[in-house]
């Protein structure tokens, strides 16, 4: 039987992790291959990183990040944040990235997302939908999140499987950093709406959120970062929580 | 010794690359190269493929002589090869991805898609899935059964005979995920991304 997958995210900026774990033991809280490894040891299903670098300068270092995690972690890691073009899913891939995960670019551009899935095929091609709810439809968001497009998320998420995306990200930005749970609603849209999968993002407070994203929300596996931040909950613990209300994980 | 990684521009194979290097530290000289008399010379061979069955297939036949070289290697001299996701599927003889293509033949069979039941299970296969093992396999040395390895993929090699069938997967149905036939080893699922275990697998090739 398929298993749902959890995958941690950590956020990276200027090669340097953000907010990560804080453990004792951890020599360098900053570096994200470390972290990584933490979670790939703690039985993580996937790795996500998400960059979060803003000046084009200091770009080239999640290259660097990546190639490093690579030749450590070997589960599978996507990488999103940044990427515009076929050239950038390319530098990625060829550092060590399995998946690449497009937003900004793909509602601006949809050619990306079925130039890429075509070239290095649908297994490597994520989509990441951000998006807020008005009144009873959801809007898609760009630019981690400043940019209303006004295009509506369900449509849109349509649109990208039939460009060939692999999966699609999808969060909620009500929900993002709130700790309030995903918005199940919109998740299970989505996911009712395709025939990929759907990985749920955005709201993660507790472990219970992690249910009912697969549960109630469909999804086939979830995203979350701050939960696994400073240790408040391991990825085993994680996955022993989902164990126990009879949802099948990889132990 | 020597292990070749065949680099045919099969899309992203780096993935490949770091899990070996990573097994054969500094005992084993791994190459990736699409040189064919440097595929020739070496013990053991490693079919990655990404995309496509009919980009894949397509990527072989573009490199001159590349098809010839691997069956000289794989059919003829009965040399260890191991085909890993659309690598085990080009063993086939036909895939119907995009449109119908020819395979290698080295295992009769075809590569259609993975029936998902009107919708019921979504595809690509993603994540981690349970193997069943259905024989003894030298790639398959001190694997538990139901061990978890990492699948991408939305279609399956169905072989005509079974016997070459080493594992199967549940997804929708019974998934063929690992053949096994004289010194011919495929994986449907990625030993390079499914953790210790899948390291484990890749140890056991590279020991064979």
């Amino acid at each position: 039987m398929l298993k749902n997958r959890i995958i941690p995210c950590l956020d990276v900026k200027n090669g340097r992790v953000v907010k990560g774990i804080n453990f004792v033991d951890l020599q360098d809280a900053g570096d994200p291959v470390e972290q990584a490894k933490i979670y790939s040891d703690g039985g993580a299903d996937e790795i996500c990183f998400l960059d979060i670098t803003a000046s084009n300068e200091n770009r080239e270092t999640i290259y660097d990040v990546v190639d490093k995690t690579s030749k450590k972690c070997f589960v599978p890691l996507t990488v999103g944040g940044g990427v515009r073009s076929v050239e950038d899913i390319n530098k990625l891939l060829n550092c060590g990235a399995d998946k690449v995960s497009i937003n900004t670019a793909a509602v601006r551009n949809p050619e990306v997302v079925i130039e890429s899935s075509k070239k290095f095929g649908s297994q490597c091609i994520v989509v990441a939908i951000d998006a807020k709810k008005n009144g009873d439809k959801w809007e898609i968001f760009t630019h981690g999140g400043r940019n209303n497009t006004g295009i509506d998320a369900i449509e849109f998420s349509k649109k990208m499987e039939d460009s060939g995306a692999g999966e699609l990200l999808v969060t909620s930005m009500d929900r993002d950093g709130t700790q309030v749970g995903y918005d199940i609603e919109l998740m299970f849209k989505i996911s009712y709406k395709v025939n990929i999968p759907v990985i749920a993002s955005g709201g993660v407070g507790n472990l219970d959120h992690l249910v009912d994203g697969i549960k109630l929300g469909n999804a086939s596996a979830v995203l979350a970062a701050s939960i696994f931040h400073y240790g408040k909950y391991s990825v085993k613990e994680a996955k022993e929580y989902l164990d126990s209300k009879g949802i099948p994980v990889r132990i | 010794m020597n292990v070749t990684i065949v680099d045919y521009n099969s899309g992203n194979i780096s993935s490949v690359i770091n899990s070996f290097r990573e097994v054969a530290k500094d005992k084993v000289n791994i190459e990736v190269t699409s040189d064919l008399i440097k595929i020739k010379s070496s013990d053991k061979v490693v079919l990655p493929g990404q995309g496509s069955f009919k980009s894949c297939v397509d990527a072989l036949n573009k490199i001159n002589g590349l098809v010839d070289t691997l069956s000289e290697f794989a059919i003829n001299n009965k040399k260890p090869l191991l085909g890993i996701c659309v690598g085990l599927q080009m063993f086939a003889d036909v895939g119907y991805e995009e449109t119908e293509t020819k395979g290698l033949g080295w295992i009769s069979g075809r590569v259609s898609k993975i029936d998902n039941q009107n919708g019921k299970y979504k595809l690509p296969h993603i994540g981690w899935n349970e193997i069943n093992i259905t024989k003894d396999s030298k790639i398959f040395k001190d694997i538990e059964n139901k061990s978890h390895m990492y699948f991408v993929h939305s279609y399956e090699f169905v072989p005509e005979d079974k016997n070459v069938v080493s594992a199967t997967t549940d997804y929708s149905s019974n998934i063929v995920c690992s053949v096994e036939k004289e010194n011919i080893f495929g994986t449907q699922f990625h030993p390079e991304k499914s953790d210790k275990i899948g390291l484990k697998i890749i140890s056991n090739f590279i020991d064979i």
